[in-house]
């Protein structure tokens, strides 16, 4: 597992290096391959390569979650550009304590940039087993308090 | 033609932010409105690749991207532990 | 199918263009630093993205599009991650969220 795991890394970073290099000559091809290789194994002696950079056992849930959340981010910030051109600007922050059920690290995080990257509601501050919430609206708040986002991060997380 | 449109809105926006950076009565305000401004630049060099018909401009988008967020975190942290810092408290508080 | 895509990518673009006037206007017009970042998140999400989309249809399969591709990536994870520093930071620095009821203190001119 640990090998596979570094071989994805290595495939994943020459993907990148071919991305943004567009010259597919032999050499450079082979140079982008053999950076790729020591950037892993360098990575490997200084210990900065492990699970959390590179979330493997993520892949799977994650194809249906973002769909779902592209949806909701192209729902509220419709929202938010309603209240925003609303002649009388009718907004009512609340400032709210969100349980997360998440476990890992991964799943935390995923869970608060999702939160974040929802026009309407910000991530504050983590504590413990709580985010504090900064939401525009109330009804945003009450929205996230029905938990669907964190149901669907928990499972995305539970599939690995 | 099309392309002139949609640079026009993003220089617009451009403006009204820049005005709230110069109004925004706290350090935040003004970070925010740089870090939104930082997005515009993406945005206008991602353009700007098929207004000039160069494609290095996407790659330059890319590099003022990373740019963007090391800069925006770099002043939060400075006027986060600047002067009212006391590094030891606040990382005990800040356990990510 | 070219004239097609030309339009839907010109539909794209101008609606991403209107969401990121939308967004600065919010960013200047709301009250509070909270609120403003709100705003701003439109600007980082939605107007970004269509821009995006809209350029990907542009230049269609080739190795720019996949570069976009990577921007549009780097815009989805950074943008939050940056969101939630500055909000954090303020927090901690003590930015009290405005309230309606708290008047025209810390309001904007608008």
């Amino acid at each position: 597992m640990h090998r596979f795991h570094s071989i994805s890394v290595v495939i994943s970073l020459f993907v990148f290096w071919l991305v943004l290099s567009g010259y597919f000559t032999p050499f450079l091809v082979t140079v982008g391959l053999v950076s790729s290789v020591l950037v892993v194994l360098f990575a490997h002696r200084m210990s900065v390569i492990d699970r959390e950079g590179h979330p493997l056992e993520f892949r799977a849930g994650v194809w249906s979650y973002w769909p779902w959340l592209v949806v909701e981010i192209v729902k509220s910030a419709w929202t938010v550009s309603k209240l925003i051109v609303h002649p009388r600007l009718p907004i009512t922050p609340t400032m709210t304590r969100v349980k997360m059920s998440q476990t890992s690290a991964v799943g935390q995080v995923t869970y608060a940039n999702s939160i974040t990257l929802t026009p309407g509601t910000i991530s504050v501050a983590i504590e413990g087993d709580e985010i504090l919430v900064h939401a525009l609206t109330q009804a945003g708040a009450e929205d996230l308090a029905g938990g669907e986002m964190d149901r669907r991060v928990s499972a995305c997380e539970a599939r690995a | 033609m099309m392309y002139a449109v949609v640079v026009g809105a993003l220089l617009v926006s451009l403006c009204l932010l820049l005005v709230r950076a110069l109004l925004g009565p706290t350090v935040f305000d003004r970070a925010l409105a740089g870090n939104a401004v930082g997005t515009m630049a993406m945005l206008l060099l991602a353009i700007f690749q098929f207004v000039s018909g160069r494609p290095e401009f996407v790659d330059l988008a890319l590099v003022y991207g990373l740019l963007n967020i090391v800069g925006t975190i770099a002043v939060q942290k400075f006027f986060r532990y600047g002067d009212l810092g006391e590094p030891g408290v606040a990382d005990e508080e800040h356990r990510l | 199918m070219s004239a097609a895509i030309d339009i839907l990518s010109m539909i794209l673009m101008g609606a991403g263009g209107v969401f990121c006037v939308i967004g600065a206007f919010g960013v200047l017009r709301m009250p509070g630093f909270y609120t403003r970042m709100h705003a701003a998140s439109v600007i980082d999400t939605l107007g970004a993205s269509l821009i995006i989309v809209g350029l990907v249809l542009q230049s269609g399969f080739t190795l720019a599009s996949g570069k976009l591709l990577i921007l549009w990536l780097l815009i989805f994870f950074c943008s939050p991650t940056a969101s939630h520093s500055l909000a954090n930071a303020a927090h901690r620095r003590g930015v009290t969220p405005w309230q309606p009821d708290q008047g025209a203190k810390s309001s904007s001119k608008n």
